[in-house]
Parts: structure tokens; C-alpha cells; sequence
């Protein structure tokens, strides 16, 4: 199965803005309709490329956020203050405007139920989007691998996701939380920045052959690495996608 | 330095452009130090090109430039190649 839907030249394909939300102050989820869409695995990403007046073009890749369900196709966007693209997605682009988009793409970072679990997925910021569409994917299949989620965020407002995440908790699904700047009145949960400490109280053991999924900004992404590999886990179990300025 | 390092992730649209065949998932082995590992995994620099880092001993694995119309691979460092066909 691995493959085939995966070989052929990507093509740029026109895609209409469907749908947008606004997740937190600086995150909004855009759904676009891409005809033709072949379906995609929770994990994967698209390129989307915007072309300027003057046919100055500029390209960004993007984590798809939605389970495969037809031909809708779900972004979720942090808007970068300086940056090319997420401005225009975020806050120029309305119902029924179109973009040029490729995907889906890529076969690494990627999960599906039938490779089963336990899964153990962290997520530092809006590294969340990949590992949500995980977490979709396996809701949408009635899937109950045994699935944590770390996440960390900065306050409780730039949590995304977060009602969803507590109303798919449950059926094998465990979600934690660590604010790492500022936490509510009562927070009861972690008010740090992940660490070795924090993924060996919340990881199954090694023992359990858990597959990690670890997706953030690069430095978050190389400490969450580091202390899995020294708490003992199998380095290739540990799936890794870094985003930096520009990217995802 | 740190900050500016991504991963083989980061340009699986355009090696599926150029290859026509989804590479992230391709097992690289290293020049230099002899591990293999899947192209997703390797340690990616963005300058006025592209590096890819052996992300176990650090070795050039590729250099890619790139224009408008033209590409430019230098696979100096990744000794072999297995992908699904």
C-alpha cells in the first residue's frame, strides 16, 4: 500500500477557500476544497504557493490538520508577524478566493492506524497541527490504539485545539498539557518547558516500544529527541518534523 | 544555528518534484560514517542553497541549488540510495 498512492509528478492545483476559524489570537484554520484531492495520511503536508502582481512568488509548506474526508482540505496557520505568506492566508484570503496548492506530501512524518501504537506524540507550539490530524485520523476510524499527547504552549490562550482535544480524550486517549510562560488560577498540570523528567512521567515506558512522533520548532524538537534517546527509547521509533520561521 | 536547521521534511515536495516519487521515506546511507537512515530524518541547512547533514556524524550528505528553471544537486556525500519503485 505504501507507495502507490504516492508516486507521480505534483502538480500546483488551484484550491477554494471553503471555510476559516480562528483557533487563538495568532492561529487560524483555513479549509479549502481541492478538486480531484486523492486523499492524504495523518502527517503529511501540502505546498501552497501564492504569486504576486508582478509574478514574484513565494511557497510554504504546510501540515495538513484534518483527518481524509473527501476533497476538504484543513490548514491550520500561526501568523508570522514579518512573513511572507501566513499574513495573506490568515487575514487577506475570504470564502471562495483561490491558491495554488500541491500535496499531499511527504511519507515520513506519518501515521496510520494499522501501524498501530502505543503512540506517543509531542507537540511544541503549532507542531500540534500534524499530530492532531493523527489524532482526527484515528477518532474518525473508531481507532482506540493507546495515543498520549505532550503539548506544550506558551499560556492557555495559545492552546489550539484545545476543545477538541478535551472532548476526543477518553477511548485511549490521554491528553497533557504544559503551559510554559503563564498558567491559569488552579492549574494543576506542568508549568515548565518539556522535559526528560516530564516525557518519562507521561511516555510509556521503553519497554512498551512506544512510536514517538515529536513535531516543533527545531530547538524543542532537538531537547524532546535528546531525552527520548537518553531516557532509553529506540531511536528509530522516534519520528521527528523541526519547523522554523518560514515553515510549518 | 540550531534555529535555522530543519529536516529532510522540509523539501519533500520539491524531491518529489525533481524524482517524481515520494523521498522522504528513501534510506540514505552516509558516505562518511556509514549510517542509513530515511531521507525525512537527515538534517537540513537553507542558505543561498539547500545542505543536507548527516544528522549522526554531521557529513555534507547534498548540496541543492535552485532557480526558476534549473536545478543543481551535488550528492557528494550519501554513498547509496534505496527507495520503494
Amino acid at each position: 500500500m505504501a507507495g502507490t498512492a504516492l508516486r507521480g509528478r505534483l502538480t500546483w492545483q488551484l484550491a477554494e477557500l471553503v471555510e476559516a476559524g480562528v483557533e487563538t489570537p495568532r492561529v487560524k484554520t483555513i479549509v479549502f476544497d481541492v478538486p480531484g484531492w486523492p486523499g492524504h495520511r495523518a502527517g503529511q503536508h501540502v505546498d501552497v504557493r501564492l504569486t504576486a502582481e508582478d509574478g514574484y512568488q513565494a511557497e510554504r509548506s504546510y501540515s495538513i490538520a484534518s483527518a481524509p474526508v473527501g476533497t476538504r482540505v484543513a490548514l491550520t496557520v500561526q501568523r508570522l508577524e514579518d512573513g511572507e505568506v501566513s499574513p495573506y492566508l490568515t487575514d487577506e484570503l475570504r470564502p471562495g478566493d483561490k491558491i495554488e496548492l500541491r500535496g499531499p506530501i511527504g511519507g515520513y512524518f506519518v501515521w496510520e492506524p494499522s501501524q498501530g501504537g502505543p503512540l506517543m506524540l509531542v507537540a511544541g507550539g503549532s507542531g500540534i497541527v500534524p499530530l492532531m490530524a493523527m489524532i482526527r485520523t484515528r477518532a474518525a476510524a473508531g481507532d482506540d490504539t493507546e495515543t498520549r499527547l505532550l503539548y506544550s504552549s506558551r499560556s492557555q490562550d495559545d492552546v489550539i485545539y484545545r476543545d477538541e482535544l478535551e472532548r476526543l480524550s477518553g477511548n485511549g486517549l490521554t491528553v497533557v498539557h504544559a503551559l510554559t510562560e503563564s498558567q491559569p488560577p488552579g492549574w494543576t498540570s506542568y508549568a515548565r518547558r518539556v522535559d526528560a523528567e516530564m516525557l518519562a512521567e507521561v511516555s510509556p515506558s521503553p519497554a512498551e516500544r512506544p512510536r514517538f512522533y515529536a513535531c516543533g520548532p527545531t530547538p524543542f524538537v532537538e531537547a524532546v529527541a535528546e531525552s527520548l534517546v537518553r531516557l532509553g527509547h529506540d531511536t528509530q521509533a522516534i519520528k521527528t518534523e523541526r519547523f522554523g520561521a518560514t515553515g510549518r | 544555528m540550531g534555529e535555522l536547521m530543519l529536516d529532510g521534511n522540509a523539501i519533500a515536495g520539491f524531491l518529489q518534484e525533481v524524482f517524481a516519487v515520494e523521498m522522504t521515506t528513501a534510506i540514505g546511507t552516509c558516505g562518511g560514517c556509514g549510517a542509513a537512515g530515511p531521507v525525512g530524518a537527515v538534517h537540513l541547512y537553507r542558505g543561498a542553497g539547500i545542505v543536507l547533514r548527516c544528522p549522526h556524524c554531521n557529513n555534507v550528505l547534498a548540496k541543492i541549488v535552485k532557480n526558476d528553471s534549473q536545478v543543481w544537486i551535488d550528492f557528494q556525500g550519501i554513498r547509496t540510495l534505496e527507495l520503494a519503485v
